[in-house]
């Protein structure tokens, strides 16, 4: 009995060990970000793992009350939350006629949708910027908004159609009778009892869009528009070598991100999840 | 991913549609039917082919063309940009370097992650704690975790030289990192793994909570070692989650380019460089579209090609009792 406990106790020690080491891995790199941002680079290059003499608060408080800091989180805001919007309300459509009418074609486009999953957004970089050009849709949030709403939509209709799915055809029988249109049904009924698996697609879809970086690089060269990761890249360009201050502006940079983590970490979770193994 | 879904839907719909279809339904009513649902995939069709398959065609139809990227593509050269590329030391370097990054993902990145989900997977205190914080890297930026490991990286003045730099078998790399051509791709590796491993976590710990637990135990009761649960049937029952999670691995780093282009654009002398990077060098700094539409049409082909042949091969037996069958070969 003794001895059992204290294998068991010498066990858990050692998964604690090995979970401290892997845990250390990932949080010194970012508690380093946050010290190091109350430091001045002089003082980060010589001692980079002492604590900031004295701590500096200048370089926070110079970022956020700078215009740009600001202005690219309002950018980041606006292209996310209209990607989601679009991409939802059009997915939804699309996964309701998927999942619960048979018409000719329904098994050609949900695989030509499907097809989309398998096509890395990064390979239509250089033809949509030639594209977008073309629209004339080059610094305009729309150039950001529509593609990224496009490469969406395979998971979204993919995941929408299969919770579709699991809601019971005589629900909707029961509404028609009742005098409900087919987009009456969708629209009042279907929808908010679909409210979880909108919930998931519309976290997975913000993270995304706020995440994306090579696009943006690419269509929005005019500061006025630019999102937090081009922002970023930009400023980095501009304090090449004034470390410190760079590293205060990434660690303002990931407070909206850990919080959005914060707040909606379950639908994240079981998005991610869910679009990776469901699928 | 999807790959199961359009496979294995495929049998429930041939099953479905003709019931929900009915004999009953007159030709005015299927067509009545065939145009509401055509206005519900409309918008998404739309979208779908403005911007995704319009883009692979304009990438085909470049690619053709010796051409600056402005004005109409007009110098056709046939296959000509696709010769060059074959003969291009560096292209060819960024496919070497696509197979290295495969093959470290699969070998130490997602066995990283698999060993955290079994840790994790357990009963201890402050689990939910530690799968958040593992998680934490995934939901940042690739260019906030570039930024950020570049200067942690800095040689001479960074925090990894001051790590390392008293450790016996370490200590070498002190002043190398991004900054040497021999270890700036290793490097890239433990960024990488920094940044996704929580990722494939996560996905092993979902498959790892629909493992019945009576199964661990009967084999318990059988006599069955830890690692010999481990092996025999914890292995083969997580089998469709790793291959997803190998899958998504592979097509992560087929397109790699936030990381790198933030970290070392390539460098150093291309020793880090990947597809999407030597693609938008050509395209958008020394404007050979062309060339650059190229090396989005091979890079488009070896994912298509790889997909399909896993959706093939590996896939597939997810969809035919594979679980029984990977455990009983053992």
């Amino acid at each position: 009995m003794r001895a059992g406990m204290r294998a068991g106790m010498a066990r858990s020690l050692s998964r604690h060990t090995l979970v401290w080491v892997l845990g250390s891995f990932v949080v010194v790199p970012l508690l380093y970000a946050v010290i190091s941002g109350f430091k001045t680079t002089g003082d980060l290059t010589a001692d980079p793992l002492g604590l900031p003499h004295p701590w500096k608060v200048s370089n926070y408080t110079g970022i956020l009350s700078s215009g740009d800091f600001w202005r690219q989180i309002a950018n980041s805001v606006l292209i996310a939350v209209a990607t989601t919007l679009i991409t939802v309300a059009v997915s939804a459509l699309a996964a309701f006629a998927f999942a619960r009418y048979a018409f000719r074609g329904r098994e050609f486009f949900f695989t030509l949708f499907a097809a989309g999953l398998m096509f890395p957004p990064a390979v239509a970089v250089l033809p949509l910027f030639v594209l977008l050009r073309s629209f004339g849709l080059l610094d305009n949030p729309l150039g950001i908004i529509l593609p990224q709403a496009a490469f969406a939509l395979p998971i979204t209709i993919i995941i929408l159609r299969s919770f579709f799915r699991t809601i019971p055809a005589e629900l909707e029988e029961a509404a028609i009778m009742d005098g409900c249109t087919r987009l009456g049904f969708f629209w009042r009924i279907l929808l908010p009892m679909a409210r979880p698996a909108l919930g998931t697609v519309s976290v997975l879809a913000i993270v995304t869009s706020w995440n994306n970086f090579f696009l943006p690089l690419l269509v929005l060269a005019d500061p006025k528009w630019q999102t937090i990761p081009v922002g970023i890249q930009q400023f980095q360009g501009q304090y090449s070598t004034n470390y410190a201050l760079v590293i205060a502006y990434i660690v303002l940079a990931m407070v909206p991100a850990i919080a959005f983590y914060a707040v909606a970490e379950r639908q994240l979770i079981g998005g991610l999840t869910a679009g990776a193994t469901k699928g | 991913m999807t790959l199961s879904a359009t496979t294995d839907d495929r049998p429930r719909h041939a099953a479905r549609a003709p019931r929900r279809r009915g004999p009953r339904a007159s030709t005015g009513e299927r067509l009545r039917g065939w145009a509401s649902s055509t206005w519900f995939l409309l918008p998404a069709l739309l979208l779908f082919f403005f911007f995704v398959l319009i883009p692979i065609f304009v990438a085909f139809y470049t690619s053709f063309f010796r051409w600056g990227g402005f004005g109409w593509p007009e110098d056709f050269t046939g296959l000509g940009n696709y010769r060059k590329l074959a003969d291009d030391p560096v292209f060819r370097g960024d496919l070497w370097r696509g197979l290295l990054i495969i093959v470290f993902s699969i070998a130490v990145q997602l066995p990283i992650a698999l060993g955290a989900a079994v840790l994790l997977n357990q009963r201890m205190r402050g689990r939910a704690v530690y799968r958040a914080i593992f998680f934490a890297p995934y939901i940042l930026s690739e260019v906030i975790a570039g930024v950020l490991f570049g200067i942690i990286f800095l040689p001479g003045s960074g925090l990894a030289d001051k790590i390392v730099e008293d450790l016996p078998l370490l200590g070498d790399l002190a002043g190398r990192w991004f900054a040497d051509p021999d270890t700036a791709l290793p490097t890239l590796f433990a960024v990488m793994t920094w940044k996704y491993f929580g990722f494939h976590m996560m996905i092993y710990l979902a498959g790892l909570q629909g493992i019945p637990t009576e199964v661990l135990e009967a084999a318990a009761i059988d006599g069955a070692g830890p690692w010999r649960r481990f092996r025999s049937v914890t292995l083969p029952l997580l089998g469709p989650t790793l291959r997803i999670s190998v899958f998504l691995s592979v097509i992560g780093s087929l397109q790699l380019f936030d990381l790198v282009w933030v970290t070392t654009t390539g460098g150093p002398t291309h020793s880090t460089e990947t597809m999407a990077v030597t693609m938008f060098q050509f395209g958008f700094k020394r404007y050979q579209m062309g060339y650059a539409g190229a090396i989005s049409v091979v890079m488009f082909l070896i994912c298509l090609v790889f997909s399909l042949l896993y959706q093939r091969y590996a896939l597939r037996r997810d969809l035919q009792g594979a679980v029984t069958n990977a455990g009983g070969r053992r």
